[in-house]
């Protein structure tokens, strides 16, 4: 039985709060982390094998390695809280149950690329989330985890929280920076990368805060210990958000490489209704969607790849065998339309004519030509854009098509839906 | 002054300028509660306490859903629309609900001024769905009963 370990917490009452954390062994990685140097943290960290929750899966210590050494520039470390891909509700709950697992993470982080400044993202939708952040903030001031000289280290840190106000785009790293500063959150080229050039143009680490709550149980317990949870290429435990077609959706921290099936069944009570599992996205809308016969696919980077598809934020949307395939391409590419910044041709334009050809071939208005077109599309969209967007708005159109194609074909020949024979 | 671009060259904005329009935001937010939503006079107060233009105060403005240039109603029904809401009942059977009983569509705002009704994408809940917002407080599994309940309450509040 896998022992929970960045929601130990969230079930105990009061688990928000400082005196909770700290009564459950709060806060001992950032003392014993002040006794080490910054380069046996990087390198701890290194060992791991800890990758970025966010969705991109970067190395979390090589992330740490890029920031520059020299003491006299000013570095950033940035906290993502802008939780907003479709499936994905596990930062709100981290966030609103235990922030100051986070917190420590900041401060183990900071003081290991040298950062004297800490902001915090969160999406402007979550109300309760900034307070928590805010009174959170407030008390390891108090206690003297954040400000001048941190546990008498001589280590300076100052955080603060800054509220987005409802832009999916700007959970990319560069347009939050973009949004901290006050802008339209439109993503930046890369390179030059954010360790580089980042926020007010200072180095500036980025990272989800699923990543930076796994910090502390790394320094304390050791990266021995958190890389022999996992896979080969996936290391320790990770949140996944289980939502659609089950009889108990919610979050679930397992190792990665727990198969999709024991998710869905042993954790999740199978599907509703005693019906069939047809599909499953497994990391978030931006992730290609699986078929039933993907169960015993291990929800871990490597293996998610191997099936064309991506572990992402570990989002799974799992969908039973009443559900139209195309109206789920259809209703994901409207959000990615939707969230298109506009800066980019491909995206802005493409999402929306994407959008097009699959509403019309679910309304039984679709030629045959239609499927061709939309993956003609995608080609000219996928990887044509500043930043991973525009190769994820494809993914909804494109797995539906490689997995389920009979259903498009379906609804062009006979003008209406496979699934309980109506024109949706 | 002009910044080179930030894809080439750290910029070299002077510091105080902007750390004055990274509080555009938070300045944002105050003044829709100031005013209940963004109109001239509340766009143009921001620019001048942050030494900015009206376009860039607009720029930014505009490309936030949360930030209101149009008047909106005392209580904002936000329905959320994504995928994991839609399949387990939510989206369209309860915008379309919540749009026959105030009687307006989304977007729009009941002529007592009471109401907006607005449809949004995923609002992070998707474990608790249906869900909606009403102004900043979430609801989660939402019913149509839970809906009735809802409004009715709403309405009778003062």
């Amino acid at each position: 039985m896998f022992e929970p370990i960045l929601t130990r917490n969230i079930y105990r009452p009061n688990s928000e709060k400082i005196y909770t954390y700290l009564a459950n062994g709060g806060y001992e990685a950032v003392r014993l982390a002040l006794t080490k140097s910054p380069d046996e943290l990087i390198d701890m960290v290194k060992r791991s094998g800890l990758r970025g929750r966010g969705g991109a899966g970067f190395p979390a210590g090589v992330k740490w390695g890029f920031m520059p050494k020299e003491a006299d520039v000013p570095k950033i470390v940035a906290v993502n809280t802008d939780e907003g891909e479709p499936g994905t509700f596990k930062d709100r709950e981290i966030v609103e149950r235990d922030p100051h697992q986070v917190i420590e993470g900041v401060i183990i982080a900071s003081y290991a690329v040298g950062a004297h400044r800490a902001y915090v993202y969160i999406r402007g939708e979550f109300f309760l989330g900034v307070k928590r952040w805010i009174k959170a903030i407030a008390d390891a001031y108090e206690h003297g985890f954040l400000g001048k000289n941190i546990l008498g280290s001589g280590f300076d840190l100052d955080m603060s929280v800054h509220r987005g106000a409802g832009a999916y785009i700007c959970g990319e790293e560069t347009a939050m920076l973009e949004s901290l500063e006050g802008k339209p959150g439109n993503p930046r080229l890369k390179p030059p990368y954010p360790a580089q050039v980042g926020l007010f143009g200072y180095p500036t680490l980025v990272h989800n805060i699923e990543t930076l709550a796994c910090i502390p149980h790394i320094i304390l317990r050791g990266p021995e210990w958190f890389a022999s949870i996992g896979t080969a290429e996936s290391k320790g435990p990770k949140i996944f958000s289980v939502s659609g077609h089950v009889n108990k959706p919610g979050n679930y921290e397992l190792p990665l490489g727990t198969t999709i099936g024991e998710i869905i069944y042993e954790h999740a009570g199978g599907i509703r209704g005693g019906k069939k599992l047809k599909a499953v996205i497994p990391g978030g809308a931006s992730t290609p969607v699986l078929t039933a016969e993907h169960v015993d696919v291990p929800m871990a980077f490597e293996t998610l790849a191997a099936v064309g598809s991506q572990l992402g934020t570990g989002a799974m949307i799992v969908m039973d065998e009443t559900t139209c395939m195309v109206e789920v391409a259809r209703r994901l590419t409207k959000f990615f339309a939707h969230e298109s910044c506009g800066r980019c041709v491909p995206c802005r334009l493409g999402s929306r004519r994407l959008y097009e050809i699959l509403e019309r071939i679910e309304r039984g208005k679709g030629k045959p030509a239609d499927i061709d077109l939309a993956l003609e599309l995608a080609r000219e969209i996928d990887g044509l854009t500043f930043c991973p967007m525009g190769s994820a708005l494809v993914n909804p159109a494109r797995s539906t098509i490689k997995h389920f194609r009979s259903e498009y074909d379906f609804h062009i020949t006979h003008k209406k839906c496979w699934v309980g024979n109506q024109i949706h | 002054m002009v910044a080179t671009p930030s894809t080439t060259t750290r910029r070299i904005e002077p510091v105080e300028d902007v750390r004055k329009r990274a509080m555009l935001l938070a300045a944002l937010y105050i003044a829709q509660e100031q005013y209940g939503w963004l109109n001239d006079e509340a766009i143009r107060r921001v620019a001048e306490r942050l030494d900015l233009t009206v376009g860039q105060v607009k720029s930014t403005a505009s490309f936030y859903t949360m930030f209101k240039l149009q008047p909106q109603g005392k209580y904002r029904i936000q329905v959320c629309e994504g995928l994991s809401c839609y399949l387990v009942g939510g989206a369209e059977p309860i915008i379309n609900y919540v749009a026959e009983k105030l009687g307006i569509r989304p977007g729009e705002t009941t002529p007592d001024g009471r109401f907006t009704l607005e449809v949004v994408q995923c609002l992070a809940a998707c474990g608790t769905a249906p869900a909606i917002k009403v102004n900043d407080d979430l609801y989660e599994n939402m019913t149509l009963s839970a809906i009735d309940q809802l409004l009715e309450r709403l309405q009778q509040e003062r």
